[in-house]
């Protein structure tokens, strides 16, 4: 244990209601530094073959390690397994197969609804989109209540084995949906998942990927913004041998409002890569993005892993953009690293606000002091801190049943350390 | 009847270059039912020895005890000494983001009692205490001392104080940052504590203010990391008239 965060990687806040930016913070790009591409500038494609076999030295594949991808990024991972996708109303013991007003289809490629949520902009993620067999595909047109929630599971295809996946969550206008994407099981999957939100529609999603120690997962989340549109997307990793997630933000039209949560646990030898993309394209729009992640990896094991990387883009055009996105990492042993990049970057001064923080740190004496200066014990204390860590982002979590799980599954991660 | 004894403490800090001495020899008893006050000046080691009574990692006792009723506090964990009935007021209370004042409240008891309180008296209890300290019940569900002021945070440790009930309080400049109405607030808290239990005070102020409504038996000058001189309450009259020159000039012409 040492003192406070042993990285920081600026942090700033710009407040211009109305007016200019004149100040910006150091850590905030502007026109002059290395750009974030806007999306259509983005090589994207739906075919595989347009893509280049990604080496590992790409700034989308440098975090990565590639020889644990299973072959998924060269062509070489045959489909030779299946993914079991399948949708109940209801979470954990009480969901069931009445899924009311929802529709559930499982379409072929060519669909015309595929890719209104967004297109492949790596070459796994297109890999995917050439590979799976069929594509799932929710809608949901009725404001359904926040007790009924939707749960996706998704099952691995099983140790050794590699399989496709393409998902489709649909709101169509107005219409409301607490959904659980609930990943689980062994083997090697890529998937893309769209969320398409229809104007004035409200999507409160949470995806967990808890896979068993030997899966990999690689996926792209395509979220599509309608006008007015609320997306509350909420992503929890907290088991897999590597798990590197995609997720893009596309607003089409004004008025749309997103958050992005993020939870990560690592473990020794864990790879968990996050890396986001909002594009503010149009004007009016909100984001809000905070993920913690928490490594713990045990002496002579190999190290806990995470990357992420969180760009933000404020197009010229985006007028009244308000933004803000933060990234804190907690380094509960040596054996770990965390890799935080937030980059905002910003074409117009005629915004709301917009900042960014990120703190990578080892546990907080302070804190642990404060605690135990109350007579707590010190593994109580540690654990208190630690599920206040998480509590902001699992609080949220509006499906008390998953909730009760997060914080299990949180509280089981501490134990197997035993610190 | 309990006693707080410090004998001949020394203690240093790690500093960039190399270890520094701050208390230089801290002799103070307190026991049970006495108010100490300890003022002196801003830098002369005030809250470090509030801090190594407590426990705190930073500080390393090089020589000298702690001892509360002739145990040796200095071989106890900073958790074991709470238990064992020392309570530290801090100067800077620590903000712990997503754990609730209650949630934090409830541990901190059943630590301090050994078992969890009935919940139906604990509410009730809780609720009590807070309302005597002006703190709003919405408090409760807020993270400990996430955004509050810092009036609001030196109450939160008052609170603490009347519900952890420990045998001995060292209260480190509970009363700066406060303005009248809430330094009666807070002292109230202090003497209400103080007339239902046989708590000993140690009273850490730079200001004399707080003795006109928290009454000292003792008063400690403390400069330059010792106490300097000791009287009663006339002293802390003195210091209201004259301020601590007398004392800070008399350190310079000794040689360190
Ligand atoms: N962690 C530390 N590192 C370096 N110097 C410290 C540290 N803590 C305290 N000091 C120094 O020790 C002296 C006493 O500090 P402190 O106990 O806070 O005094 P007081 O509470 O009386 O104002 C000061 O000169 C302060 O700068
Ligand atoms: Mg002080």
């Amino acid at each position: 244990m040492s003192d406070g965060p042993v990285a920081q990687s600026g942090g700033g806040v710009i407040d211009a209601p109305g007016a200019p930016v004149l100040d910006v913070d150091p850590g905030i790009k502007t026109a002059s530094s290395p750009k974030i591409a806007p999306w259509e500038e983005r090589f994207t494609s739906y075919d595989v073959e347009a893509f280049e076999v990604p080496r590992g030295r790409e700034e989308q594949w440098r975090f990565t390690p590639l020889r644990r991808l299973h072959g998924l990024h060269d062509g070489s991972a045959a489909a030779d397994g299946e993914v079991a996708v399948s949708v109940h109303s209801g979470f954990g013991d009480s969901a069931t197969e009445d899924l009311g007003g929802v529709r559930v289809e499982h379409v072929e490629r060519g669909d015309s609804r595929l890719g209104d949520g967004g297109i492949p902009a790596d070459r796994v993620a297109a890999q995917a989109w050439s590979s799976f067999p069929t594509a799932t595909v929710v809608t949901v047109n009725e404001a359904r209540s926040d007790d009924e929630p939707l749960t996706v599971t998704v099952e691995g295809p099983g140790v050794g084995k590699t399989a496709y996946v393409h998902l489709q969550v649909r709101l169509e206008h107005h219409a409301e949906a607490v959904v659980v994407l609930d990943h689980r099981g062994s083997g090697t999957v890529a998937a893309n998942t769209e969320l398409v939100v229809a104007d004035g529609a409200k999507l409160e999603i949470v995806e967990v990927h808890d896979w068993a120690d030997d899966a990999v997962y690689v996926g792209a989340q395509h979220l599509s913004v309608g006008r007015d549109a609320t997306i509350r997307h909420t992503s929890i990793t907290l088991g897999g041998d590597l798990v590197r997630l995609s997720p893009v933000v596309n607003y089409r039209a004004p008025g749309g409002d997103v958050e992005l949560d993020g939870l990560y646990f690592a473990d020794g030898g864990q790879h968990f890569e996050q890396r986001l993309l909002v594009d503010h394209s149009v004007p009016n729009c909100r984001s809000n993005v905070m993920y913690k992640g928490a490594l713990q990896g045990a002496d002579g094991d190999k190290a806990a892993h995470t990357v992420w990387i969180g760009d933000v883009l404020i197009r010229k055009e985006a007028e009244a953009t308000e933004t803000y996105e933060l990234n804190r990492n907690l380094l509960l042993t040596d054996n770990a690293r965390a890799d935080s990049v937030p980059n905002l970057e910003i074409e117009t001064g005629e915004i709301v606000s917009a900042g960014h923080a990120s703190a990578t740190g080892r546990f907080d004496d302070e804190q642990l002091f404060y605690l135990m200066a109350r007579g707590i014990p010190e593994e109580q204390a540690r654990r208190l801190v630690v599920r206040g860590f998480f509590g902001e982002v699992i609080n949220k979590v509006r499906v008390p049943a998953l909730r009760d799980r997060l914080e299990a599954a949180v509280e089981a991660e501490l134990e197997a350390v035993g610190s | 009847m309990s006693t707080l004894e410090i004998r001949d403490l020394h203690v240093e800090v790690e500093t960039e270059s190399g270890p520094k001495e701050i208390l230089r020899g801290v002799d103070l008893t307190v026991n049970s039912n006495e108010t100490h006050a300890i003022m002196g000046p801003n830098g002369s080691g005030k809250s470090t020895l509030a801090y190594s009574i407590a426990g705190h990692p930073k500080y390393t006792v090089t020589r000298g005890e702690v001892l509360l009723d002739g145990e040796n506090v200095l071989e106890m964990a900073v958790d074991e000494r709470a238990r064992a009935g020392l309570f530290l007021a801090m100067q800077y209370p620590v903000e712990v983001p997503g754990v609730s004042m209650s949630n934090f409240l409830r541990s901190a008891a059943t630590a301090t009692r050994g078992e969890a309180p009935k919940v139906r008296h604990w509410v009730k209890e809780v609720k009590t205490a807070m309302t005597d300290l002006e703190i709003d019940p919405s408090f409760a569900e807020r993270s400990v001392n996430e955004g509050f002021s810092g009036g609001e945070k030196k109450r939160h440790e008052v609170l603490q104080l009347a519900l952890l009930k420990p045998k001995f309080a060292v209260l480190d400049e509970t009363d700066s940052g406060l303005d009248v109405d809430a330094l009666r607030v807070v002292s109230k808290g202090v003497n209400d504590y103080k007339a239902q239990s046989d708590v000993g005070v140690l009273l850490i102020t730079h200001y004399t203010r707080i003795l006109r409504y928290i009454a000292p038996d003792r008063v400690h000058v403390f400069v330059n990391g010792r106490v300097a001189e000791s009287g009663g309450p006339e002293l802390a009259e003195e210091l209201e008239a004259n301020g601590y020159e007398r004392f800070t000039t008399a350190k310079e012409e000794q040689p360190a």
